[in-house]
């Protein structure tokens, strides 16, 4: 309401049309009137932007990150009681048998980062990876994990961490929103809630680009309205909205008829953005762009860099499903098979375009997975899985903020419990905040008469974390 | 004996704890400010002997003669910083740790009837919780201007402030204005030419009354009270499955709206209708309120847990609704600003606890005499297709198997996988499973065979043929439903008396249970009487008796924000002292009082805000009161107001004709580009639907929680997890991209052009004008009619008229009512 006072008094009191031109000469909304423009964190960040990889359903960790060779010893064995007191998990009891991971982990780069065979390519970013070996979550259950991953609560109805972001940064693209999704795999348990604005203005959710069709919902113009067509259109919708403005003094219809020319830029700006053909074949190829399994992931690990080189600001890549209760083995080396070199080539691309020291990278999922087996079917000897596992899993991070080639936190030999250096979700998202230049526990919205914010009444910056 | 009690005395004389030297002080000192009168952190209480013995949330805090025992002398001696009491300020002395002690060793006592430290009642001083005012509406300079009483508070206002109201806007405005504020719809061509035509002074108020008697009426206002009770077409969650018949309840709100039910006993149906003495239908399936709430049916969810996140959900969404508080800051802890105890946030959920989910037959008209005629011939064909394979006994098999889960788990961990999703899909799995047939009845039996057919599990893991067989089986039965007339079912609540009683959970963690708690109301509020009738009842009453101030207050409110874009206060969902204060208090209050006094009449109300002087006003902006009054709190005007996403669909449809008339019934599912359900973990399927349906009212669009119609969310529906008690108004260029590109809408244009070809004179200056007629209720300016012609002119011949009706679809004053 303050913006309409300021506006009102930036034309005199009247809205005369010179006024109205001067307003919309600026091309887009006017200073201020814009809740999208580009905003100062608390402190300067060293992350600009983020690309969330968010790896749905629970990898396993002690297949992937965090080697237990002790497995192997108690493998087809039930855990001492004593480990397992009050565990409550979704679907196996506490005695299910152990599952010694058969994967061969090896030390790469300066830093000896020990890491899964079966991300060979992850594996060679090691040095630029911050990987935390000791996540922890209060929920054990998808839809809940998610909610807390991304929201701070298991219940729905807050804004997400994309959204936050946009709501304290603002976006640095004119043409693309600031807050974009990309999907791969099959759905996710949190769908929309996972990148909600909550009660933050709709203004701040994530614009869900589609693999198939517009990459925006509603992006092209209708069968038969060519862009001459939609251009002639949108002039004449701004005419007449402009003959509205003067007509009712609501400056409101400035800040709509920027939003037709800003739609009208985005109609050009998304086609632009999905075209590949003047990115390098080598570009294309360190992806793997255009070759199975890898073309679906690679494409949007692709349309992540191109969308923060474009001014995006917060970018949420969802693949789905990591949830491998049963046929682990099986599971995870597809998903590792679809999804390890786009990943890598990420990391790499932006390393090379100068990008990474200001674009923080974070990768990981709702929880983690048992060291116990989960078995549904008696018959069927590659049948065994893993379990949700609360308690401890890995998750990494690379770029802006972060510590390269570091190793944070610790697990029993077991993989079981946390030694050293948890870290919660609410402490992961202060981290990441704080990667941005807030101080987590002051970037919040008056909502039903509270101040929120993303981490509810919880959260620590991670030292060890940070570079 | 004697002598040694002599030793003792003489030995240790500190025994001997004198409560008003050396306790009191340290109580009054140190403790009470956070346990005593004013607020009761935890539940402790230390400013008298009775609640100092019942002790806090976690249960007894004093173990008289066992100081180790108790838990102020463990909390006060603890080495242990964020755990020891009092948790700021210096620590407790030795000296005062040994006199607590002491006196808890010598048994605690309390002198009889002593109270210490400073006595307040459970009273305040913040507005909300007073009585309503009972004054007179201000007498007023301007007399000529005032149309009814509401206009006399609101002049008064502006002449303290030096400002003139604003002309009234003009006819066609108006008509616009108040068809889309009660109807949702912008007013039909019939009656802005009968409107327009029409010269007699009450014109206006004939037209209201049209409007208010139109069945749109209750679809329109069904939607604000859909967004309060968080109403949505499946469960919400992962699996989020669709709720085949949530609509039902829709229908008894879109009915009762339209019937003007008097609010009061709109709300004790909602909450208690299965409670009142001989309970209807209707009553009953209008506690569908509840069961609105979210259920999440992952494998590994405790029902415990989701029964207790269900609570939650239903105390906060009842206190946001009717009392405009918010509670929910009451679950983990004592209210920071407000006075809401913890113990009164579970005295709350009390009321609710015994409510079990149930779900009944609740026919419309019409669905009776088939039902019962085809009835026998269903039961026979049924029972020869069971019959036609050993099924009974398979299904005897299934349950031994499944019970044996529930015994022994462990035992089988192929069987418990079976029992755990069984838990979660089936509502009150296990009561019904481990009951005989006959204990649970006929339709709860069949329930459950139905279950069985559909996931029978391993019991014919080895023996392949039968299985086909069972399949078979199934597939037919599902025939045989799908043939046989049905009825339409709600979903309700019922009290279960065996429901245990209510416990607070201690720091909001259902897995910590602390003590019994009884149901009622606030105590900052007048007491509930309860008469022996069941609390949720009592309850419902409470919430719209004559000596609850706050219900009237909030829900009158509410509506003033729907028809002047934001309440007397502002904050409509927080009346509390973090809310903001009334902009009008004695207006508010005035129509807190009329609205009791007209008998609950809501239709009475709305008849009252819109035939008034001040929302008659012109929304023009005033830059000549720019300074005064800023943010129009003081109504120097009416306000444009975006319009809500579903009457945006809903004018489209109307101006162009297509939308479909139909009231009430199943939810329908419009065209929506593909992979939108597809990104939900189900893969939700939209079906979309055929004929009229596509064209029904937005309301009336399948609300799929982890998926939502787009165009819904794109203009700011809320996400239906929680009350909602007002919507944002947001402006993005996703909003322009839908409205222009969204095939619905260019279908509206198409449809829109050919009205206005086919309709219209034919002579194009007369053709412009029914354009802005259709579209926005009024004719073309000049200058409007010379551009919308120049682009006509620029546009092949073929396509201009679907372009011009494209671009007046998607003009500001389009989604706007002025």
């Amino acid at each position: 309401m303050n913006m309409r006072r300021d506006f009102l008094k930036s034309v005199g009191g009247g809205i005369g049309m010179m006024a109205l031109g001067d307003l919309l000469a600026r091309d887009g909304y006017a200073a201020g009137l814009n809740p999208l423009s580009p905003k100062k964190p608390h402190f300067p960040g060293k992350a600009k932007r983020v690309i969330y990889m968010f790896m749905e359903g629970g990898p396993s960790q002690m297949d992937l990150f965090d080697p237990k060779p002790e497995l192997q010893k108690w493998h087809g064995k039930s855990l001492p009681e004593s480990f397992t007191k009050d565990l409550q998990l979704a679907f196996i009891k506490p005695s299910a048998a152990v599952l010694g991971s058969p994967r061969v982990f090896t030390k790469h780069g300066q830093s000896g980062m020990e890491l899964s065979d079966f991300i060979p390519n992850i594996a060679r970013q090691a040095d630029d990876l911050c990987l935390v070996r000791s996540v922890h979550t209060d929920a054990f259950n998808h839809h809940p994990g998610q909610l807390l991953m991304f929201t701070g609560s298991t219940q729905p109805g807050r804004p997400t961490i994309g959204a936050w972001s946009v709501y304290g940064l603002g976006s640095e693209s004119e043409n693309l929103p600031g807050f974009v999704v990309l999907s791969s795999g099959v759905g996710t348990s949190g769908g929309a809630s996972n990148f909600s604005s909550g009660f933050l203005p709709s203004t701040y959710q994530g614009t869900q680009f589609r693999s198939g069709g517009d990459p925006i919902l509603y992006l092209s113009s209708p069968q038969g309205v060519d862009q001459r067509a939609q251009r002639a259109a949108i002039d004449v919708i701004g005419d007449l909205n402009k003959e509205r403005l003067s007509e009712t003094g609501d400056t409101e219809i400035a800040s709509r008829m920027a939003a037709y020319e800003l739609a009208f830029r985005m109609q050009s700006a998304g086609p632009e953005l999905i075209d590949f053909s003047k990115e390098s074949k080598a570009t294309l190829e360190m992806y793997g762009i255009g070759k199975e399994p890898t073309n679906q992931f690679s494409t949007n690990c692709l349309l992540a860099r191109r969308l923060i080189e474009r001014g995006t600001r917060f970018v949420l890549m969802m693949h789905a499903s990591w949830d491998q209760h049963t046929n682990l083995n099986k599971g995870l080396k597809t998903n590792c098979e679809k999804t390890d070199q786009g990943t890598a080539a990420l990391i790499q691309d932006l390393k090379q375009r100068g990008l990474l020291e200001d674009t923080l990278i974070v990768w990981g999922g709702e929880f983690g997975r048992t060291p116990m087996q989960e078995v549904r079917n008696t018959l069927d000897p590659e049948n065994a899985g893993r379990d949700h596992h609360p308690n401890a899993y890995s998750m990494f991070l690379a770029g802006g903020g972060v510590k390269a080639g570091s190793v944070v936190g610790r697990t029993d030999d077991l993989g079981f419990t946390i030694t050293e250096d948890p870290v919660g979700v609410h402490d992961m998202q202060a981290t990441i905040m704080h990667c941005l230049g807030f101080d987590h526990t002051k970037l919040t919205y008056r909502y039903m008469g509270r101040d929120f914010r993303l981490t509810d009444v919880h959260g620590s910056v991670i030292k060890k974390m940070l570079a | 004996m004697p002598s040694l009690l002599l030793l003792l005395a003489v030995c240790i004389p500190a025994l001997s704890a004198d409560f008003a030297k050396d306790v009191e002080p340290v109580l009054t000192k140190r403790c009470i400010v956070c346990h005593g009168a004013a607020q009761q952190l935890a539940g402790v209480r230390l400013d008298n002997g009775l609640d100092a013995k019942k002790g806090g949330y976690s249960g007894a805090i004093l173990v008289p003669g066992k100081p180790d025992a108790s838990k102020l002398i463990e909390r006060i001696a603890s080495a242990k910083d964020g755990f020891r009491m009092p948790p700021a300020g210096p620590r407790l002395s030795d000296a005062e740790v040994a006199a607590l002690k002491n006196w808890v060793l010598d048994g605690a006592s309390w002198p009889e009837g002593a109270v210490i430290g400073e006595i307040s009642s459970r009273k305040s001083s913040h507005w909300a919780f007073q009585p309503l005012w009972q004054g007179e509406a201000p007498t007023v300079k301007d007399s000529a201007w005032v149309r009814n009483p509401i206009d006399r508070f609101v002049a008064a206002k502006l002449e303290a402030k030096g400002i003139v109201p604003s002309p009234e806007a003009p006819k066609q405005t108006l008509l616009r204005r108040v068809s889309l504020d009660l109807t949702g719809l912008p007013p039909s061509p019939d009656l802005l030419r009968r409107y327009m035509a029409d010269n007699r002074p009450d014109a206006y108020e004939r037209a209201v009354d049209e409007l208010l008697a139109r069945p749109a009426y209750g679809e329109r206002w069904a939607r604000q009270w859909l967004d309060l009770a968080r109403y949505a077409d499946s469960d919400g969650y992962e699996k989020d499955l669709i709720r085949p018949y949530a609509w039902r309840w829709r229908n008894y709100i879109i009915d009762s709206l339209n019937a003007d039910k008097p609010f009061d006993r709109f709300t004790i149906e909602q909450l208690a209708g299965d409670l009142l003495p001989n309970a209807t239908v209707e009553q009953k399936l209008a506690t569908g309120f509840h069961r609105n709430t979210l259920i999440n049916r992952e494998a590994g969810v405790t029902r415990s847990e989701d029964r207790f996140e269900t609570l939650v959900n239903r105390v906060n969404t009842t206190s946001t609704t009717w009392l405009g508080l918010t509670m929910g800051c009451s679950q983990c802890h004592d209210h920071k600003f407000d006075p809401i105890s913890q113990r009164e946030y579970y005295s709350a959920m009390a009321v609710f606890s015994k409510a079990r989910d149930i779900d009944i037959d609740a026919p419309l008209p019409g669905e009776l005499g088939p039902w019962l005629a085809s009835r026998a011939s269903y039961i026979e064909k049924r029972n020869e297709i069971l019959k036609s394979a050993p099924v009974a006994e398979w299904y005897e098999k299934w349950q031994g198997k499944m019970r044996n889960a529930v015994l022994k788990p462990g035992t089988d961990i192929e069987w418990d996988f079976s029992l755990t999703s069984f838990r979660v899909m089936f509502d009150h799995a296990e009561r019904v499973l481990m009951a005989t047939a006959a204990e649970r009845g006929e339709r709860e039996d069949w329930r459950l065979m139905q279950y069985f057919l559909s996931n029978p599990s391993h019991t014919l893991r080895e023996d392949k043929a039968n299985a086909e067989k069972l399949k078979e089986i199934r597939d037919k039965i599902k025939k045989l439903e799908e043939d046989t007339p049905k009825l339409t079912q709600a979903s309700v609540v019922i009290d279960d008396p065996q429901v245990p009683e209510q416990r607070i959970a201690v720091r909001g963690d259902w897995k910590t249970p602390g003590v019994e708690v009884r149901p009622g109301a606030l105590a900052v509020l007048p007491a509930m009487g309860t008469d022996g009738e069941a609390a949720r009842l009592a309850y419902a009453r409470w919430l719209v008796s004559d000596a609850n101030q706050l219900t009237p207050r909030v829900i009158v409110n509410r509506y003033w924000q729907e028809f002047f874009g934001r309440g007397i206060v502002k904050t409509s969902e927080d009346f509390g002292t973090q809310g903001d204060r009334p902009s009008h208090p004695e207006l508010l209050d005035y129509l807190a009082r009329e609205f009791r006094g007209n008998g609950w009449s809501v239709k009475k109300l709305h008849r009252l805000i819109v035939t008034s002087a001040t929302y008659r006003q012109s929304s023009k902006a005033r830059p000549e009161v720019a300074e005064k009054d800023p943010d129009n709190a003081w109504l120097s005007r009416q306000s444009r107001l975006r319009l809500s996403a579903e009457a945006i669909r809903d004018s489209a449809l109307a101006a162009s004709g297509l939308l479909s008339s139909g009231l009430g019934g199943p939810s329908v599912r419009p065209p929506q580009p593909k992979g939108v359900a597809e990104l939900t973990y189900g893969g939700a399927k939209w079906a979309e639907s055929a004929g009229a349906d596509k064209y029904r009212r937005g309301l009336y669009i399948v609300f799929q929680r982890t998926s939502p119609y787009p165009m819904l969310s794109n203009f700011d529906a809320p996400d239906m997890s929680v009350a909602c008690s007002r919507r944002r108004s947001s402006d993005t260029p996703l909003q322009a991209l839908n409205l222009l590109n969204d095939p619905v809408f260019y279908e509206a244009a198409q449809a829109l052009a050919y009205r206005i070809t086919t309709e219209g004179p034919p002579e194009t200056d007369a053709r412009v004008d029914f354009a802005f007629q259709l579209a926005l209720g009024r004719n073309a300016s000049p200058v409007e009619r010379s551009r919308l012609k120049r682009y006509l002119d620029e546009q092949p011949v073929a396509s201009a008229w679907t372009g011009a009706a494209r671009v007046l679809l998607n003009t500001d004053e389009f989604i706007v009512r002025e």
